[in-house]
């Protein structure tokens, strides 16, 4: 089942490409900041980071509608960037300030923007998924086209809710697809000491789901079947389970130091990064200079260095900014 | 409207009640949101064709059809946290859970996405969402089937939790909250669903998710009962008349966020306050209750107030001792006397 040959779906132009390309650094660098940041006292308590792991949040936000809705994790900064949430209100709610995207109220864990329809940060493994399936049948309502997609990871796959969700998706048939990031570590246990296998696409494949494992590493792989997958879901033929293989280069949290990985495999994925990997294909194709990638990276790095001054400078929330406010009708 | 206000109008004419049943009242109010707004839907386990296990979706189905009157798998922890989907996208679920029990499968969603979804957001989304949860003892259910769950969410800030005790407050009470925008749980009895009243139905009917109900009026003992306790403290106020001792009751019927007001001016009139609850007291609403009047009416008790409920052990199967367990008219009139006994 695993995908690895181009099947032609969503052939890239060269602007689509920089785009693809651009969307990965941006990831990337607002990552660096955020740990930076963290070391320099500006992130409270803990944070997630998934450097590493850009290339699926980037490939499959690309070929999303706007009216398509998100459903991710914590480790979900990514797909918020390339979403096209705002760096300086990310920045700012990753740091509590009363400019960030819920005015500090979520925190690192929490971003999300109702424009953008980046609708639910599940802070609870596998949380997201029972709110994704309302979505999803919210999208099939409609009638509009609109597909239901939601991140999750390998830890989920675990999870009472995982199964639940994936159930009443299939019966269903609704417009949704299941990113299941398996970076091959929940928390701090490798998966091999917490599932029977490692192909988590069987899981998707256990409920009659179409189910696809691709190289999470290779962006072009991911929006190729993420673009596949869409197509299925808005022609009604349901939704799509995608494993992307990948792996986090950094512990799961600020505070784990990731000791308990094997030199060797971490060795080998770095090897493997996915910016590298994509910048090669880039490079070898012809499709750009180095000078050019350089350029767009330094670029990003000074919108990102912005954002995060804005973000640094702006006032803190006071005590009217939350109390009373966890009801709309007190 | 209040049911005062209510009252008022049908005694006029201007509205006219019907007899109906608790269950009939709950699928008709449902109905009546789901034909007033194209954005209600109903999800479920067996409450399409079959009309719910307990009866509570009665005609919904072949109204409004299997879209929006869904069954579901037996899956909470996901039909629960699909009404969150659905709300956030723009929609006005209803969801059933057809034992009160089963709020511990889906707790999770309850307690961390649902109820904090509003303010983790800050205030930028909405869900606007109403779980309905059929619990309560005394059919002989035994101990996974028949806990009210009233306190288990009493601690959750962002939710709001209401109990209905007759057949009008369970219609108006449930329009209201598929009408809220905040998430609502709606607490049922399943010990009162063939139980008949006098509804009214209609927008008259509607009614507030705020406040605390005066059900009888009384000089000696303010009474404070929710779901199925309040009939029994009702009768058991009758019980007390005949022997010269005049008990206010109030149903509490809005659990939270706590509006003791009614109660506070009860207590100041009475003087002793009596809670009663069909679960264990110890971390029960009962307790917040007296807590309240111990801060804003201390001066006015002439007597410890005095709080019962289930004994602290699960509700038992066998009949004998679920009647034991479960407040009885008796040892609620019983523990009335004791407060006037004790007064000083």
């Amino acid at each position: 089942m695993l995908n690895d040959r181009s099947t032609g779906v969503g052939v890239d132009t060269r602007t689509e490409m920089v785009e693809l390309f651009t969307t990965m650094v941006r990831i990337r660098k607002f990552e660096e900041r955020v740990r930076s940041a963290y070391l320099e006292g500006l992130v409270h308590g803990t944070t997630h980071l998934c450097i590493g792991q850009e290339a699926v949040c980037a490939g499959v936000v690309a070929v999303l509608r706007a009216t398509d809705y998100l459903i991710y994790t914590y480790r979900g900064h990514g797909v918020c960037i390339a979403r096209g949430m705002s760096m300086a209100a990310a920045f700012a709610e990753i740091f509590g300030r009363r400019t960030g995207v819920s005015g500090g109220l979520g925190g690192s864990m929490h971003l999300t923007d109702p424009e953008l329809n980046l609708v639910c940060a599940a802070g609870i493994v596998g949380g997201g998924l029972p709110v994704a399936v309302g979505t999803g049948l919210a999208a099939q309502l409609s009638g509009r086209g609109q597909v239901a997609v939601t991140f999750f990871g390998d830890g989920a796959a675990n999870i009472g809710a995982f199964h639940e969700s994936l159930n009443i998706a299939a019966v269903w048939q609704l417009p949704m697809l299941f990113v299941c990031e398996n970076n091959y570590y929940g928390e701090f246990t490798r998966i091999d000491r917490t599932t029977p296998f490692e192909d988590l696409v069987r899981r998707g494949a256990a409920f009659d789901m179409h189910s696809v494992a691709v190289d999470g590493n290779d962006v072009m792989l991911v929006k190729e079947a993420a673009a596949d997958a869409l197509m299925r879901a808005r022609a009604g033929a349901g939704p799509t389970f995608l494993e992307c293989r990948t792996y986090r280069h950094s512990g799961h949290s600020r505070t784990d130091p990731a000791k308990y990985r094997p030199a060797a495999e971490v060795e080998a994925w770095l090897a493997r990064d996915p910016l590298l990997m994509f910048e090669q294909i880039l490079l070898e194709r012809g499709i750009h200079e180095p000078q050019e990638l350089e350029q767009i990276k330094a670029k990003v790095l000074e919108e990102v260095v912005a954002a995060s001054r804005e973000a640094e400078a702006a006032e803190w929330p006071i005590a009217a900014d939350y109390l009373g406010c966890a009801m709309v009708r007190t | 409207m209040s049911n005062l206000e209510a009252m008022v109008l049908a005694r006029e004419g201007l509205v006219t009640p019907e007899t109906a049943t608790y269950r009939e009242a709950i699928s008709r109010a449902i109905g009546d949101e789901m034909r007033a707004d194209s954005r209600v839907l109903i999800l479920g386990e067996d409450i399409g064709e079959s009309e719910g296990p307990l009866k509570t979706t009665l005609g919904l189905h072949k109204e409004f059809g299997p879209t929006r009157v869904r069954d579901t798998p037996i899956a909470e922890e996901a039909f629960v946290g699909a009404a969150l989907g659905l709300a956030v996208a723009g929609y006005r679920p209803v969801v059933e859970i057809m034992f009160a029990d089963f709020i511990g499968v889906c707790f999770d969603q309850i307690v961390n996405s649902i109820a904090k979804h509003h303010f983790m957001s800050g205030g930028r989304m909405h869900a606007p969402l109403v779980i309905r949860a059929i619990g309560g003892g005394g059919l002989r259910f035994g101990p996974q089937h028949s806990q009210t769950g009233e306190s288990w969410l009493l601690n959750v800030p962002g939710l709001r939790i209401v109990a209905a005790s007759t057949p009008d407050e369970a219609y108006g009470m449930i329009r209201a909250a598929i009408r809220d925008p905040d998430p609502v749980i709606v607490l049922e009895h399943k010990a009162l669903l063939g139980t008949k009243g006098s509804v009214i139905f209609g927008e008259a009917g509607i009614r507030d998710l705020d406040t605390p109900r005066l059900v009888a009026a009384g000089e000696n003992v303010t009474i404070v009962a929710s779901l199925a306790m309040v009939p029994r403290a009702l009768e058991a106020a009758r019980q007390l008349a005949e022997s010269g001792i005049s008990a206010e009751v109030i149903d509490l019927r809005v659990l939270r966020p706590l509006n003791a007001q009614v109660i506070v001016d009860s207590v100041k009139k009475t003087s002793r306050l009596l809670t009663v609850e069909e679960q264990g007291v110890h971390g029960g609403w009962g307790s917040s209750v007296v807590a309240e009047i111990v801060q804003q009416a201390f001066d006015y008790l002439d007597a410890p107030p005095i709080r019962i409920g289930l004994p602290d052990t699960p509700l038992p199967y066998s009949p004998p001792l679920e009647d034991h367990a479960i407040p009885s008219v008796e040892r609620i009139a019983q523990a009335a006397r004791d407060l006037i006994g004790r007064s000083i």
